[in-house]
């Protein structure tokens, strides 16, 4: 096997006992990056000499004899919303296109210290808003199953490059599914960790009370491992909690006898394709007889996610994005009067999906249509909420596909913002709720993947990690690699 | 309000697509929200308070390092009045 085919748990043992050196992974690394990168456009930017002398520091670590940390050697990719000191940090946006951050994410100084390598900075939809990487300044990203389709977004870079195994593992973001949907269309894991579980500082803000780092990888141990590292309290963000270290790895040796599934029909609803359906059904067959038991549910609430999550969603991003006025970073425009300076500025610095995102968020917040829309939402976000609460009361975790389509070929959807908005309607819900949850590789149809949702009360990431593990290892779809090449 | 020239291409494109979107998120009126509460954030956070250490600041130099227009360690800013 080469060094860029191996998992992080591999990866790690290998480069402990000696057996590779983090030398040999950055080049492995680097080697498939030349060779499929033109093709695949998964980073925006890569780093390979400072990957190099990581990798180099990190093997005199070794000799040395010192422990290495829990990622040792393992190359990661990391999506171009997480700050990386002294690495250019763009959003994929023409506004941020020469934005070299001063400091380190907390995520990205926990990766560091566990020895990781960071090989690059990937592709994603324009500041994490989209379900395609379409909407990127720097070009999309192609899906390495069938290069004419999206790889889903927003953290579509950081799927492909798992998926093509240009990076061992990576880091996304999923606001409301932006993990969680490449994870799916690229036959990968994708987890998107509990509100608070993992810092949010250094991660350049969409919306705030939504969004969450987590991992995207292999597999679901790879997926636990990764996550272990990041989800650490920490002072610099307010909403990181004090919890006990979820210790998920240990929960792997467990049964899944006796745990409780719901599948909500709004989930399955109008919309969803049939290839789908039935591997989603499959999947709850395969559990059933591994010992988990299910019943159908409903949740009528979920009706209301999808516009409860874009009213929210756009009117923090029109808030947040509103520090972009080119003075202090960014890009800025030639004019004499700050009001013209600024309008131009912003003109030109973002795509037209974060434009029409700040001007309906702008109206949401409104005077007159605050409580008509944003209020209102708000209100919905408690529904769904309470709807939730009564779930756990039934049942250990919900199930339902992550994205109730296949991947969809590029410059499908980018015309009607509208469809492409509809493609969230299985993920955003648990952004609202504040709850995790996983994607993880179920089926194939016409050649393309399928995505399995595994969903799971606030901070219980053991058990939807637990289940997906044991699905995973009952089933080979995992294993199958894009033959595109 | 929100400071975004709009080209005349724009303004066409965007009343379209805007509408059609407003006109789906109406679904909410649908819901029925007596007597909630709304959720701002999940966790109901009140006043976190962390000690209050000095720590080093960013240099200045690279406080601005990513400003496009300066002076001197100044930022220099378009004309306000």
């Amino acid at each position: 096997m080469k060094p860029y085919q191996l998992t992080v748990q591999e990866t790690v043992e290998k480069t402990r006992a000696g057996e590779l050196t983090a030398k040999e992974a950055v080049y492995s690394l680097y080697d498939r990056i030349e060779e499929y990168e033109d093709t695949l456009n998964a980073y925006v930017t890569l780093t390979k000499e400072k990957a190099l002398k990581t990798a180099k520091a990190i093997d005199a670590k070794r000799k040395r004899g010192r422990k290495l940390g829990a990622l040792a050697g393992v190359c990661l990719a990391v999506k171009d919303n997480i700050c990386i000191k002294d690495v250019k940090t763009t959003c994929s946006s023409r506004m941020l296109a020469n934005f070299i951050p001063p400091y380190d994410a907390s995520v990205t100084e926990q990766i560091k210290r566990e020895d990781a390598i960071i090989i690059g900075k990937t592709n994603m939809d324009e500041f994490a808003m989209g379900s395609s990487t379409e909407t990127s300044y720097f070009g999309p990203t192609k899906n390495p199953w069938n290069v004419k389709r999206v790889p889903g977004g927003s953290s579509g870079g950081s799927a492909t490059a798992v998926a093509a195994e240009e990076a061992v593992a990576a880091l996304g973001s999923d606001t409301g599914g932006s993990i969680r949907c490449p994870a799916s269309f690229c036959s990968v894991v994708g987890l998107k960790p509990t509100y608070g579980l993992v810092s949010r500082y250094g991660l350049i803000a969409f919306a705030n009370s939504l969004e969450q780092i987590g991992p995207v990888t292999k597999n679901v141990h790879d997926c636990a491992m990764l996550l272990q590292v990041i989800a650490e309290h920490d002072p610099k963000d307010s909403t990181s909690v004090k919890t006990k270290q979820t210790d998920c790895l240990k929960h792997f040796k467990t049964t899944i006898r006796g745990l409780r599934m719901g599948v909500p029909k709004e989930l399955l609803g109008e919309g969803t394709d049939d290839k789908v359906e039935k591997a989603v059904w499959d999947a709850v067959l395969k559990l059933e007889e591994l010992g988990a038991t299910y019943q159908e549910t409903s949740i009528p609430s979920l009706d209301y996610a999808l516009p409860a999550y874009y009213l929210i969603a756009m009117s923090e991003a029109s808030s947040n994005l509103a520090r972009y006025d080119g003075l202090r970073y960014g890009y800025r425009a030639v004019g004499s009067l700050w009001s013209e300076v600024f309008a131009k500025g912003r003109r030109t610095g973002f795509g037209a999906e974060v434009r029409r995102r700040i001007i309906l968020g702008t109206y949401a917040l409104s005077t007159g249509y605050y409580d008509e829309y944003y209020l209102k939402a708000l209100k919905v976000r408690t529904l769904i909420r309470k709807d939730f609460d009564r779930s756990w009361k039934k049942f250990d975790v919900l199930i339902s596909p992550t994205m109730p389509i296949l991947p969809f070929k590029i410059g499908e959807k980018i015309s009607d913002p509208l469809a492409l908005y509809l493609c969230d309607i299985d993920t955003v819900s648990v952004n609202l709720m504040g709850g995790c949850a996983i994607s993880l590789p179920c089926g194939f149809a016409s050649g393309l993947p399928i995505g399995l949702q595994i969903i799971g009360k606030p901070f219980d990431e053991a058990s939807i990690i637990k289940v997906a593990h044991t699905f995973e290892q009952n089933t080979s779809h995992h294993k199958k690699k894009p033959a595109w090449h | 309000m929100a400071k975004l020239e709009l080209s005349e291409k724009d303004k066409k494109l965007f009343t379209t697509q805007l509408n059609e979107i407003l006109r789906y998120f109406r679904k909410i009126d649908e819901a029925d929200v007596k007597d909630l509460e709304p959720t701002y954030h999940v966790m109901e956070l009140k006043n976190v308070l962390r000690e209050d250490k000095p720590v080093p600041p960013l240099p200045t130099k690279q406080a601005l390092q990513n400003a496009p227009e300066k002076e001197k360690d100044y930022i220099k800013a378009p004309k306000i009045v």
